[in-house]
């Protein structure tokens, strides 16, 4: 990289130390033969970002933007079409073998439906001591010492061992989730809605255990969802995502209280807050259209046929995602216009 | 809606999923019943139509329509009840739509089985239904399956069969859950237009209480198949005296929030209907309580002219400091 070279979200300056750098990520999934030759979905297309240590980055988008690809990619539970993802110094998208193993042991995922991501016919201790077995990490008593501890952590009464996930409640389940994620002690995780599927009261349990977890061991998260109200308490910074793009990165003040992108704007002006007064202000932007299909994505900016401020420039040119200020980018030809 | 009792007959006993819910709801009126699975706000909503599952069964109470008791309508009236009186929207509007059939026929027939339209009435007026409820190119659509709809357009579809009879009723159950919060933003907006155009009485029904301060006149809170507080929205906002309002307002992110505040988390789980607490349901849960709650439960009692809270110690009894977390 040359030193005129302009900053990247992969290269953020204001950024001291990041633990994940993507750069230019694809993943395309094959759509079925059209009539001149395969078509393909651009679930994720060309996504630069940084992942500082210790931080959580927000990734929050609406359903099909390809968030939740974009997790499964960054952990390799999916392979990429191209790009890199580079965790430390090792690319992820390159790495095999005794390294792969290596370095999977410090990134961890929680899944959205605690139900569907635990084996019903395996018990709890079972469950949550597999990543021990599978990495050779621990086995026999330290192995049931592990779990005896992380269960602890995570806020399940150890003695649950031998139960079985049906046994548990939602917030419970969630619970073994994590308690999955943490017992090869990572230092990376990426929990993909974590409590959309849970009761409003025990997403403030799972959300409060994620923030005590993170600062009791120096976790580094990537959390997508799709509400923006969570997104925002939980994060340092929140990345935008829309069609398989990021359009707007910032921290997560400066993402609600000044969008720049037109979409982001869109989003926070959607969000309903629990007070009658404010209720009663509030306009939201209603989108035209809907979004539009990422197996034709639209020509240059992918939010031009939806936005309310598009120009003709937007159907011609790609706005790229630059950095508008320190550490704040956006891809769009007019910024904070709406 | 009076005195109000929903009971299962499983074979583990009898477990009461509603009991003993009173509420009034006038025409032009939005009423938002809010809480958390279980709670038995559907089951509520479900009764006003008589369509509780099996074994379910509607063991005490009166629900009044007008002059009449929905209770002890025979099968044709309640059809006609259902069919003219009343339209509910469900959350999932793919499950509730028929795949096969085009969306225009469905809203026709939903309009044609009752009374009110001949079936050429219910054919000249299914392309103006979809438009009020704001579908984009109407006339071209109706010939569309539900599969070529988006979710949020599906949900129209299902509003412009529930409207298309003019109902004095809504019930909407959790019609926004499965949508993009975009989508959402615009169906709230939808309903509250219809409300006021069809001057009907609309019950939402919602997890979600930032939507129910944005939507609706009145609130009423369940937990563990009873009313534990209820009244007006400004007041359940801004003064809310059962703690477990209290503590669900505080539970949830807002984005509107300026520091980063601890989340207030209720601890454990909603009891199981089959095996409930003795004295206030939600007193396992509660930080407020005191030696009473433990045995009797509290009725639920005015504690402003207009607002009532099923609660034995009420938070403007709770000293400031003991609130924080």
């Amino acid at each position: 990289m040359s030193a005129q070279a302009a900053p990247t979200p992969a290269t953020d300056p204001t950024l001291k130390a990041p633990l994940v750098r993507i750069e230019d990520l694809v993943k395309y999934f094959p759509a079925g033969g059209g009539l001149f030759g395969r078509t393909v979905v651009h679930a994720v297309d060309g996504v630069s970002l940084a992942i500082e240590a210790g931080e959580t980055l927000g990734l929050v988008g609406e359903s099909g933007c390809g968030k939740s690809t974009l997790g499964r990619v960054i952990v390799r539970l999916l392979p990429a079409t191209s790009g890199h993802v580079y965790f430390k110094d090792t690319d992820l998208t390159k790495v095999r073998g005794e390294k792969l193993r290596r370095t999977r042991q410090e990134i961890q995922m929680i899944f959205q439906d605690p139900y569907a991501s635990l084996n019903p016919r395996m018990t709890v201790g079972d469950i949550v001591s597999e990543p021990l077995r599978n990495f050779g990490v621990a086995r026999g008593r330290k192995a049931e010492q592990k779990v005896q501890e992380v269960m602890r952590v995570v806020g399940l009464n150890p003695n649950f061992v031998n139960r079985y996930p049906h046994e548990f409640s939602g917030g419970q389940r969630q619970r073994i989730g994590i308690a999955r994620a943490l017992v090869l002690e990572p230092t990376f995780i990426v929990a993909d809605e974590p409590v959309s599927a849970l009761d409003v009261s025990i997403q403030a349990q799972i959300v409060n255990l994620m923030e005590d977890l993170q600062a009791k061991y120096d976790l580094t998260f990537l959390f997508i969802a799709h509400d923006l109200s969570v997104v925002k308490h939980i994060s340092d910074r929140i990345a935008v995502m829309y069609l398989g793009k990021i359009v707007e990165i910032g921290t997560s003040n400066a993402i609600r209280d000044r969008p720049l992108h037109p979409y982001t704007k869109v989003l926070e002006s959607s969000v309903p807050v629990p007070d009658p007064d404010l209720e009663s202000a509030r306009k939201p932007i209603l989108l035209k259209g809907e979004i539009p299909s990422p197996v034709n994505p639209p020509s240059a900016c992918r939010f031009h046929t939806r936005c309310p401020i598009a120009q003709q420039i937007c159907s011609e040119v790609e706005p790229p995602l630059e950095m508008k200020e320190n550490g704040r980018f956006a891809a769009c030809h007019f910024p904070g216009q709406l | 809606m009076q005195d109000l009792r929903v009971q299962f007959a499983t074979s583990g006993g009898t477990v009461t999923a509603v009991d003993g819910i009173d509420f009034e709801i006038d025409r032009g009126e939005i009423v938002g019943i809010v809480g958390e699975s279980g709670s038995g706000k559907t089951m509520t909503a479900l009764s006003i139509l008589r369509l509780i599952p099996e074994p379910g069964k509607i063991t005490s109470g009166r629900i009044l329509y007008g002059e009449k008791d929905v209770v002890e309508m025979t099968d044709e009236e309640i059809r006609e009840f259902r069919g003219n009186e009343v339209a509910m929207i469900f959350q999932d509007p793919m499950t509730s739509l028929n795949p096969v059939l085009r969306v225009g026929f469905q809203v026709e027939e939903a309009m044609a089985a009752h009374a009110r339209f001949t079936r050429d009435q219910a054919k000249q007026r299914v392309v103006p239904m979809l438009q009020r409820v704001r579908i984009p190119a109407a006339k071209d659509r109706v010939r569309d399956y539900p599969h070529q709809f988006s979710g949020g357009m599906r949900q129209r579809a299902m509003i412009a069969m529930g409207v298309s009879n003019e109902p004095s009723l809504l019930i909407a159950d959790e019609p926004t859950t499965a949508l993009d919060v975009t989508v959402q933003a615009s169906i709230i907006e939808l309903l509250r237009d219809l409300s006021r155009e069809l001057r009907a009485a609309v019950i939402l029904i919602t997890h979600n209480m930032a939507l129910v301060a944005s939507l609706c006149n009145r609130v009423i809170v369940m937990y563990a198949g009873r009313v534990v507080e209820e009244g007006p929205t400004r007041a359940i906002f801004k003064n809310p005296q059962h703690p477990y309002t209290w503590s669900l307002l505080r539970s949830m992110p807002r984005i509107d929030e300026t520091a980063k505040e601890r989340l207030i988390s209720i601890k454990g789980l909603p009891p199981d209907l089959g095996k409930m607490p003795p004295g206030c349901k939600f007193h396992p849960r509660c930080k407020f309580r005191i030696d009473r709650c433990f045995t009797e439960e509290p009725p639920l009692d005015e504690v402003d002219p207009m607002q009532r809270a099923r609660c034995w110690v009420l938070m403007k009894n709770v000293p400031e400091p003991e609130t924080k977390a």
